[in-house]
């Protein structure tokens, strides 16, 4: 029972990490229908900032959570100027374009950024300054940090942010009235390239945080942390359902912790020493307790592309969206 | 029009010019050789994207499904090519066994990629390939555990390189009062292979096949309403793109001597599809062309970028990898903004990628 609860709260604290990245993804495609392949470059860039900001402060002494946020503070702009100018050069002129175009166009886009901060950060692993204390505490016998509780914590936060600014304010009305139909939206007076940009500007500050988070959660950051983190977070917002916000964050803790049990229990069942006929068959390997495992956890990565793939044939609409995934 | 490249009034030229080209290429690895073996080298890795692109065309150009988990095909016809001939499993298998096997299996994995994507379009397709691709690649890096079958992370040593009796492809000789170096010896084997890859595909792309991919991608629903079997197109697009891909990927195994699941990385797979795009998705000629410029360009740019920063700031400054990369990067937005359809652009393609009704 407490690995069961250990792994399901490994799985939320990363999913709450997945959902605020999904955020990304799925709002800009429910605005403009466009894969934003950077954007796992940009959580990337959003944790390079952050790291060599609080690198540059820790020695001084101030209160940890000062520095993390003096990170985050500086880590939002330089993201949201990296999703602006994107928005700006790369995807704005293919917007009448086919869909294929802005596809492409963010894949060279992905590429560009992620070796641009290669340049500036070299390829070295960067490691997270140890200013935070680390604290754990028991719940039924499950252990959770204070970094997993302030990770929670945050992403709920952020994601109840998201979620009054969409509903509750005019640019959120805007959003939602250009989602559905641009056209007419611009007919009533929305400004749809304001509109567009706000919203590559609110998903790359929302990249930076989840960038912050994951390099803290982790300890590291490298130029190439943003691709792999971006596709799983893909695959959360095609789970939940594209284009949807509440699907995102539902579909970022699933996979989460989907990823996480996975992981914890793959070894156990492929074991084929547990199965009797089997057992017998390789009697050599199984004698004295010995194991047999086909998949180990190193197949974690794997879970989240076979959800992707599971999800968009049996439900490409996800598990809240309406939108059929079937337009080319 | 320059009267020098009037081929419409004046047929003969055309032949003239094929007869220039095919002289070139088959003096070339010999005037290259004197300059350096490295380039000859570069050129038989450049013809191996040729192939690798011209694979990818079939899928991307001729049937409108964009994969960028390409590089798995290349995976697992190199691992074929690598556990048959090599010390890896004891086998040594003659490479004309090896190589239509591998060019099976990548079919096979291309059929089993294809099938249940079948209903997918366009951008989800694009991310499914790609996670496919990463799949095929985790499984590479991690098959060593319960049984060896791939060594895991250090790759499969030892390769066998191509040999017919005693002749072999990797050893020097001289012949004909020529020095033949392992390199040229492959270049002009993939020289041939890369003739008749050529070959089928122009074959395939005016074929009742090829018209069939094209309506496929033109409109699937009206295709389908028009009799065409959408599902079996589909899927042996993928599978004939695979194993093209399977093909090249076993040519490397034995030239490389030498695999990882390193050389089958995410950015490999956009790199064929950066050739594919900027020479122009659905021309033969331009996806030669694309594949060509993307292998050369950040070769010679390697050879002068270094010695230039190192004269004007002391030290390298920008590693020439870097370059390449930021030159495939841009390649694909610069591309997409300017000219959609490529350097030499299909016609077909031009008109839809061009058009926004198209969409």
């Amino acid at each position: 029972m407490d690995i069961f609860l250990q792994q399901v709260i490994n799985g939320l604290t990363l999913g709450a990490v997945y959902a605020v990245v999904a955020l990304g993804y799925t709002m800009v495609y429910g605005i403009i229908q466009l894969i934003n392949f950077a954007h796992g470059e940009v959580v990337m860039i959003g944790a390079m900032v952050a790291f060599t900001v609080i690198g540059v402060l820790a020695p001084y002494g101030w209160p940890p959570l000062l520095v993390v946020l003096i990170g985050v503070a500086c880590a939002i702009p330089a993201c949201m100027l990296v999703g602006f100018t994107v928005e700006r050069f790369a995807y704005r002129p293919l917007r009448r374009a086919p869909r294929l175009a802005p596809l492409i166009s963010a894949i060279g886009v992905s590429i560009i950024l992620q070796h641009l901060a290669m340049l500036i950060w070299s390829r070295n692993v960067m490691s997270f300054p140890q200013i935070i204390e680390s604290r754990t505490y028991i719940v039924f016998g499950a252990a959770i940090t204070n970094v997993q509780i302030a990770i929670l914590a945050i992403c709920v936060l952020v994601m109840a942010g998201l979620a009054l600014l969409v509903y509750r304010t005019r640019l959120g009305t805007a959003m939602r009235a250009t989602a559905q139909n641009p056209q007419v939206a611009g007919l009533m007076g929305v400004d749809i390239n304001r509109v567009i940009a706000s919203t590559f500007g609110i998903g790359a500050a929302l990249a930076a945080i989840a960038g912050v988070m994951v390099g803290t959660y982790y300890g590291i950051a490298q130029y190439t942390m943003g691709s792999i983190l971006g596709l799983k977070a893909f695959a959360a917002a095609v789970l939940g359902g594209i284009g949807n916000i509440p699907g995102a964050m539902l579909g970022g803790v699933l996979l989460g912790i989907v990823e996480a049990l996975g992981a914890g229990y793959i070894g156990d069942l492929t074991n084929l020493c547990r199965y009797d006929w089997l057992a017998s068959l390789l009697s050599e390997r199984c004698a004295n307790g010995g194991h047999f495992i086909l998949f180990g956890s190193n197949y974690q990565d794997v879970f989240a592309f076979v959800v992707l793939i599971l999800v968009l044939v049996f439900r490409p609409s996800g598990l809240l969206g309406e939108r059929v995934g079937d337009r080319a | 029009m320059n009267a020098l490249f009037d081929t419409r009034n004046n047929p003969k030229l055309v032949w003239a010019g094929v007869a220039v080209i095919a002289l070139t290429l088959l003096v070339l690895p010999f005037a290259l050789a004197q300059v350096g073996t490295t380039w000859v080298r570069i050129t038989n890795f450049a013809i191996l994207y040729v192939l690798l692109a011209l694979g990818l065309n079939i899928v991307v150009g001729f049937a409108g499904l964009l994969d960028l988990g390409y590089v798995a095909f290349y995976a697992v016809g190199a691992y074929t090519y690598a556990l048959l001939a090599s010390p890896q499993f004891g086998l040594h298998l003659p490479f004309w066994v090896i190589l239509p096997i591998g060019a099976m299996v990548a079919a096979f994995f291309g059929v089993l990629l294809g099938t249940p994507t079948l209903k997918l379009r366009g951008d989800y397709l694009a991310i499914v390939t790609l996670g496919f691709g990463e799949i095929v690649r985790i499984f590479l890096n991690n098959l060593s555990r319960p049984v060896n079958v791939t060594n895991g992370p250090q790759g499969i040593a030892g390769i066998d390189p191509f040999s017919f009796g005693a002749f072999d492809f990797s050893k020097p000789e001289t012949l004909f009062g020529l020095d033949w170096s392992g390199p040229i010896k492959y270049y002009y084997l993939l020289l041939a292979v890369v003739l008749m890859v050529l070959a089928v595909n122009v074959r395939l792309q005016n074929s009742r096949i090829g018209r069939a991919w094209e309506a496929v991608r033109e409109d699937e629903t009206a295709a389908r309403a028009m009799g065409i079997n959408t599902t079996r197109m589909k899927l042996l697009a993928f599978a004939m793109g695979a194993s093209f891909g399977g093909v090249a990927g076993g040519m490397f195994s034995a030239i490389q001597g030498f695999i990882s699941p390193e050389s089958f990385v995410l950015v490999e797979s956009i790199m064929v599809v950066a050739m594919v795009v900027l020479g122009g998705m659905g021309n033969i000629w331009g996806v030669v062309l694309g594949a060509v410029l993307l292998s050369f360009v950040p070769e010679i740019l390697r050879w002068t970028v270094q010695p230039l920063q190192e004269a004007l700031f002391g030290r390298m400054l920008v590693e020439p990898e870097v370059i390449r990369m930021l030159i495939f990067g841009l390649a694909l937005v610069l591309v997409m903004l300017f000219r959609p359809a490529g350097l030499l652009p299909s016609a077909v393609r031009q008109r839809e990628l061009t058009d926004e009704r198209a969409a």
